[in-house]
């Protein structure tokens, strides 16, 4: 019960978070910026409207607003948040809940590839490209907390009897994780340095071009479901960052939904003090981070026994 | 220089003085200036006592024009010689239906119907809309794919087809259709009462003004032997730089915009406003629109202006020098800028690149320094030292020019000259027979205008070329194996008028 209300918390949560981005980058550059509950009012926007769809495009352009935004809720059931137990845990739910957040992308580029429009074509190119290096990192972090931790599963890994902490015995090589998973963060989520959230020049684009033709409640979903992965990675980099654990769960609430204020902040900030890379650099930002875990993993070799 | 007649900048000639040659000759003569470090300021087509004839204005250090009757067809000097007369063999072409014989890319430039009502060199049915309707240059292979993007754009910008012929990221090819904003200035400014003439001048490109308005301006004021007192010269100067100034800083933000970088785009689009507030100060227009009228300016500027002015700029400037630090020592931006959209000094000089875009390769051209105009001939030139052609020469130039600009408004407002009366828009007597090529350094480079009259002084042909009609090929030629993904980018740093080149 406790874990369906800390749920519903977070997915009623998810939408205001992008806001925070949005703040933080206005305060940098000296402006105002969109309000914080800006995100809300753009989905009750959406949601009220109709969809438009393109007569050269079948059900599989319809299909991937949905099956991304299913993939991106999943991802919440699965991690514990704000100290509280996640919905599901089995062993080895790290592995699917990852190839589910696949799935999501498949249907997202295979609705974008629908749509026979050179830009979508690009741009899922980019995507299916770029999220194929991430995978790299991603994976080597599995690898790397299943030695650390001996398990398979998030539940484990951030909330059990020996959850993967700062404090921990093997604390010090979380410090080049939570780069690694700051630097796949921005990636996956398309934000800066390696896509433009906001940019309106399709050329350059990665995710935002692959939805260029949807609209209506089916945009409505698709925003929606990149919040959510948006907090999912936020919810992940929030544990390994926070290592204290407090008795009252009101507190532990509490630090957590701060924590991850402040990872958002800190892609704000990001976004605030670089440009974007060129887009054949973009591989190369990634495999760096992938180079970090792999180093962290290497380390584990010798010293963690 | 036989067969060419030396002119000055705005200053009128009869037409029974320019050399009228034949055919082979003008070729001749053309081919052997250009190839000699010559560039084409004009070239164009006009009907004169029932004949075609063709005209061209060129520049080394010095203006020429020539001139010489044809027939339907003439030789093409695109392929044989030089690019330079590339698309204004094709203008003529589409304006007065004569063909250029052996033009390697025989294609209409803005979609229209001829002057003349001849037939269609293109074979065009202009009465079917124009989106989709041409061909393009096609690369062929089973890696290559096209992206086509506009005429309908994101974003609030104007309307331009580009074709890109790409192998994955890298485009081979890019290809340029313009004309979806023509709206026939040349054909309409020679039927209209003189009194509209500036302001439908102003409207020809919206960012240039000024620029336009002002060639408009000297040209009519050299057919009517008008006399611009020194007040009234200080005042259009400083108007056009701060045109140039607005324009730069506002191209900055947008480049910084581009790459995601995002304070120095607030920043410079606040200042952006700054200075078209400044124009408006002078004349109440923040474009600069009423400011300029045949004989001088339309508004005073008093002690009042000056002031203003001049505090402005004051607590502007060291806000402009610390913002341009910021984003050019940012390591992203520079990684950005460095080494994109490369121009070589060589294919700038054949393309004749114009303004900022022509200085970042090297050429130094700037007519308010070779054709001065106003007060620019006891005004110190700029130099400009970054001129590797990329995206970064661009957007250094312009923050160079921005800060000279700056020193220029400030040294004028220093002179104590003033208007003794503002002018008001009259009906000039023009000089018959006679023609007028005005020169003038807009923000993007060199604007021209050609004003050709009659016996009876009325106005025969009126021919602008605004810098764009120069430099859109050099953005094609910036994008030859670069990622796609670094078009807007490039784009913007050239930041070219489609209005300003579909008239």
């Amino acid at each position: 019960m406790e874990s369906l209300v800390s749920v519903t918390l977070a997915l009623l949560l998810a939408p205001l978070f992008p806001g925070i981005i949005n703040k933080t980058k206005a305060f940098i550059a000296s402006k105002k910026g969109p309000p914080l509950l800006m995100k809300y009012y753009t989905l009750a926007k959406l949601f009220r409207k109709g969809s438009v769809y393109s007569t050269s495009s079948s059900y599989v352009f319809k299909l991937g607003p949905t099956v991304s935004f299913a993939a991106a809720l999943m991802a919440l059931l699965f991690i514990p948040l704000a100290g509280v137990e996640p919905v599901f845990a089995f062993h080895g739910d790290v592995i699917v809940l990852f190839y589910i957040m696949g799935i999501g992308r498949f249907f997202t580029i295979a609705a974008a590839l629908d749509t026979a429009s050179p830009f979508e074509g690009m741009g899922a190119a980019r995507e299916a490209f770029f999220s194929t290096l991430a995978e790299a990192t991603i994976f080597t972090v599995l690898i790397l907390f299943f030695r650390m931790n001996g398990s398979l599963s998030f539940a484990d890994y951030f909330h059990g009897d020996n959850p993967i902490s700062l404090l921990g015995p093997a604390g010090s090589l979380l410090l080049l994780v939570i780069v690694a998973m700051f630097m796949v963060l921005l990636t996956e989520n398309s934000r800066v340095p390696v896509d433009d959230p906001q940019t309106h020049l399709e050329l350059t684009m990665i995710h935002e071009v692959m939805i260029l033709d949807h609209s209506g409640p089916d945009l409505a979903l698709i925003e929606l479901g990149a919040f959510y992965k948006l907090f999912f990675y936020s919810a992940f980099l929030t544990h390994l960052i926070q290592p204290f654990s407090f008795s009252s769960s009101l507190v532990q609430g509490l630090v957590f939904y701060a924590v991850m204020a402040g990872v958002y902040v800190a892609v704000g900030i990001t976004e605030s003090v670089m440009a974007r890379f060129k887009m054949n650099l973009v591989p190369k930002y990634i495999l760096t981070s992938f180079t970090l875990v792999f180093f962290a993993a290497i380390l584990t070799m010798g010293f963690v026994k | 220089m036989d067969n060419l007649l030396q002119i000055g900048n705005g200053e009128a000639v009869k037409r029974s003085a320019i050399p009228c040659v034949d055919i082979e000759t003008f070729g001749a003569v053309l081919s052997g200036f250009v190839r000699n470090n010559g560039y084409i300021v004009q070239f164009f087509a006009y009907k004169q006592d029932g004949r075609n004839t063709l005209l061209a204005v060129v520049r080394n250090e010095k203006l020429y024009v020539t001139s010489c009757e044809v027939g339907a067809t003439f030789p093409s000097l695109t392929g044989m010689v030089n690019e330079k007369f590339h698309l204004f063999e094709r203008e003529i072409a589409e304006q007065y239906g004569i063909k250029p014989t052996a033009h390697p890319w025989l294609k209409m430039v803005r979609y229209h119907k001829n002057y003349q009502g001849s037939e269609d060199v293109f074979g065009n049915d202009y009465n079917e809309e124009i989106p989709g309707r041409y061909d393009y240059f096609r690369v062929e292979g089973e890696a290559i794919h096209e992206v086509a993007v506009g005429p309908v754009h994101a974003g609030i910008i104007e309307p331009g087809h580009f074709r890109f012929q790409c192998a994955g990221e890298e485009v081979l090819h890019l290809e340029i259709q313009l004309g979806y904003q023509h709206r026939g200035v040349e054909k309409l400014l020679p039927s209209v009462p003189q009194k509209r003439m500036p302001i439908i001048c102003e409207a020809i490109a919206g960012d240039t003004a000024i620029g336009h308005n002002l060639c408009c301006c000297q040209a009519l004021e050299a057919l009517a032997g008008l006399a611009v007192d020194p007040g009234a010269k200080l005042v259009r100067t400083i108007a056009l730089e701060l045109e140039r100034i607005a324009n730069h800083l506002g191209d900055l933000g947008a480049l910084s915009g581009d790459v995601a970088f995002n304070p120095p785009a607030a920043y410079f689009g606040r200042m952006r406003g700054d200075f078209l507030n400044l124009l408006q100060v002078l004349c109440g227009n923040r474009f600069g629109k009423g400011l300029v009228r045949p004989g001088g300016v339309a508004f005073v500027m008093g002690e009042e202006q000056r002031r203003l002015l001049s505090a402005k700029l004051d607590e502007i400037t060291p806000e402009i020098e610390h913002v341009c630090d910021l984003l050019f020592s940012a390591h992203t931006v520079q990684a950005r800028f460095e080494h994109t959209g490369t121009v070589s000094r060589q294919m700038a000089e054949d393309l004749g690149l114009v303004g900022y875009a022509g200085r970042a390769c090297g050429i130094g051209y700037d007519a308010r320094v070779v054709f001065p105009t106003e007060c620019y001939a006891e005004l110190p030139a700029n130099t400009n030292a970054m001129t590797n052609g990329d995206v970064y020469s661009r957007a250094t130039v312009r923050r160079e020019e921005i800060m000279h600009s700056l020193s220029l408004i400030r040294l004028l407002l220093k002179k104590p000259d003033t208007t003794e009366e503002a002018v008001m828009m009259t009906e000039n007597t023009l000089a018959g027979d006679s023609f007028v090529v005005t020169i003038n350094e807009g923000w993007r480079g060199e604007v021209s205008h050609c004003v050709i009259t009659k016996s009876d002084g009325s106005i025969l042909r009126y021919k602008i070329k605004d810098p764009s009609f120069h430099n859109w090929t050099g953005l094609a030629m910036s994008l030859r194996n670069q990622e796609i993904s670094d078009f807007p980018l490039c784009n913007k740093s050239y930041n070219l008028s489609y209005c300003g080149f579909d008239l």
